[in-house]
């Protein structure tokens, strides 16, 4: 169906089919829409082979690092240890609400997909965790376990397959970082959300200290239609000569565009016709100006870096940036570049968990800078400073809150260096000073 | 008494709404039925702790706010100390360290939205629900405005959440009628 638009006929929807359908949140909405088959047969296949199948169809986790999944879930070995499957449902990725409506519309899809994955890692238990904000999506799926559970879909003998899996939906309060993977275990475990350092990673002790696998929503949400589906059917999306990106995407399109909202594509879609044809283009009379393709912390695109670039990991990549979560925020030639990054500097400074020196600090002193130049009162060594903080905030860290934060710095000056000169140029603070010779300098 | 979200840090205005003042003496959280809830919580984790989130929510949902002595009975409930319920409350931002206003609404103004107008919204709710600053309740008890990151709704700009309800593509012309509709 599509929402909050109609599905476009280039769309491939799969994820997105009921979007819109109050219909498919139910249990027997879902069943009858063909859910918890794939679970069904899930549940009496070995994990081993249900990794296979995914791994086989070239599925990436969705929610922005992009890596195999089935490889993720091949790490997971029958060792007798408790395990744990986690779901990411802390989507906060300014520009990114895909997750959002998965939530909303097909709950019990993500219950699926989750519980799926849980038998298909030796895991008897996962969790969901939902961003505090999320508190329609919240309930929604919670009914959704609830039902499950009374139907006998969840417990101690799910669909009747002799196998436990429980899930329980646990909610956040506010914490951008919590998306971080080990943040997030911390969060769960009833603590601050402080990223851990790695190695170890979660598949060797992850929640409460066990093996654990954790994918984000969208992922999860795919799984079932693999299964049910098979991993060659999986593999008609996407472009025939890049078998590196298989599969449908869902994109959220948000900032200054004619219809912004969640599309899905196959991978491999002509960015440039998704902007225009697909999400109507810019609003009357203006003209699109730079695009943040992949979520907040990808790099900057201008227009004809865009308009030329393919939707799909690898050609995101050739373009220098990243597919990320799929969060397209667009600018338009009204927008001043230098204010919007200071306010996406500004989002990280308040994100930071401030125990890595370098972003702590870094995310602050980026922004007074950022701010300064916005102001008009900026100095011509502004740009290297911003340009030496960025350096130290990048691959330094815990996290990658740090680098995230340099990389609307960094893309933003190589791409409209001309507006923060500009800005510095008018510092009438500088052009005034009498002997000033720094003023001339931008 | 702990800093509000206000940028500013000015001074309360209003009356504690929910609950409890400071200086009146604290009544449980958990008894009758939010201790039965507690305690179907606590069966889902292998630890107490993990169910620290969760027992903050129940207080906040019943209280309004989350006082230095109800995270002292959280720390009870679940066997840990009241400075690292404490450490854990101020990290997220969703858990109010003071009371609010009884109706407590959070504005994205991240880029998304902020290219969409999203600071006009802000001044908009600041002018029609007598907050004057962020942070600060309105002289009626009525409301807190604060400005949010992203709110994860950024195709419907600008959404505000008003305590647990978003509200979507809001305006700054719109906003005289959202706040009409709240008692």
């Amino acid at each position: 169906m599509g929402f909050p638009h109609p599905s476009h006929p280039r769309e491939t929807p799969i994820l997105s089919k009921y979007f819109g359908d109050a219909g498919a949140r139910t249990l027997d909405g879902w069943r009858a829409r063909g859910g918890y088959e794939a679970l069904q047969q899930a549940l009496a296949t070995d994990p081993v082979d249900l990794q296979n199948v995914v791994k086989d169809s070239g599925l990436r986790g969705r929610g922005g690092a992009g890596f195999p999944t089935g490889l993720k879930w091949s790490f997971m070995k029958p060792d007798g240890k408790i395990h744990y499957m986690l779901c990411n449902a802390d989507e906060s990725e300014p520009g990114t609400f895909k997750d959002r409506e998965i939530m909303r519309w097909t709950p019990h899809g993500l219950v699926e997909g989750v519980a799926l994955a849980a038998h298909a890692i030796y895991a008897e238990t996962a969790y969901i965790y939902i961003r505090g904000e999320f508190t329609e999506p919240y309930a929604h799926v919670t009914r959704a376990v609830e039902e499950a559970y009374a139907a006998g879909v969840l417990g101690a003998n799910a669909m009747g397959s002799g196998k436990r899996v429980d899930v329980h939906v646990h909610r956040g309060a506010g914490a951008y970082i919590c998306g971080e993977e080990t943040a997030l275990m911390n969060s769960l475990e009833g603590r601050r959300g402080n990223p851990r350092i790695k190695p170890p990673f979660p598949a060797v002790a992850g929640l409460f200290g066990k093996p654990t696998t954790i994918n984000n929503v969208e992922t999860l949400a795919t799984v079932p239609y693999i299964i049910k589906h098979g991993a060659e059917w999986y593999k008609q999306f996407g472009r025939a000569d890049n078998p590196k990106s298989i599969g449908t995407k869902l994109f959220s399109v948000c900032g200054n565009i004619t219809r912004p909202g969640n599309y899905e594509v196959a991978l491999g879609f002509p960015f440039k016709d998704f902007l225009y044809d697909l999400c109507g283009g810019p609003l009357p009379g203006r003209e699109i100006k730079a695009v943040i393709p992949g979520g907040s912390s990808v790099p900057i695109l201008t227009r004809e870096e865009a308009e030329n670039t393919i939707m799909d990991y690898e050609g995101m990549a050739a373009a220098g940036t990243l597919l990320g979560s799929g969060g397209v925020i667009v600018f338009d030639d009204k927008q001043d570049m230098v204010r919007q990054i200071a306010r996406l500097v500004r989002f990280y400074a308040h994100e930071s968990c401030a125990q890595c020196t370098q972003c702590r600090e870094g995310t602050a002193w980026t922004l007074r800078i950022m701010e300064r130049i916005r102001d008009g009162e900026g100095t011509a060594e502004d740009i290297d400073t911003l340009l030496s903080i960025a350096d130290n905030m990048t691959g330094k860290t815990i996290c990658v809150l740090s680098d995230s934060c340099a990389t609307p710095v960094v893309s933003g000056l190589k791409k409209f260096r001309g507006e923060f000169e500009a800005r510095i140029a008018a510092n009438r603070s500088m052009v005034t000073v009498p002997g000033a010779f720094r003023a001339t300098a931008a | 008494m702990s800093h509000g979200p206000s940028a500013s840090g000015g001074a309360l205005v209003a009356a504690p709404l929910h609950g409890a003042h400071h200086d009146e003496p604290h009544v449980p959280v958990f008894t009758d039925a939010a201790r039965a809830e507690l305690d179907m919580i606590l069966s889902r984790y292998p630890s107490k702790q993990a169910a620290l989130l969760p027992a903050l929510w129940l207080v906040q949902d019943a209280r309004g706010w989350v006082s230095d002595a109800s995270m002292a009975e959280v720390a009870d409930a679940l066997g840990i100390t009241p400075a690292y319920v404490k450490g854990v409350t101020t990290f997220y931002t969703m858990y109010h360290q003071h009371p609010v206003g009884r109706h407590f609404i959070q504005v994205c103004t991240t880029t998304p939205c902020n290219v969409c107008g999203a600071e006009d919204v802000v001044t908009s709710l600041l002018e029609h629900s007598g907050c004057g600053d962020l942070g600060l309740t309105s002289a009626d008890g009525r409301f807190t405005v604060i400005e949010v990151e992203c709110l994860g709704a950024c195709g419907f700009p600008t959404p505000i959440m008003i305590n647990n309800d978003f509200v979507e593509s809001v305006t700054p012309e719109s906003v005289p009628r959202i706040l009409s509709e709240l008692k």
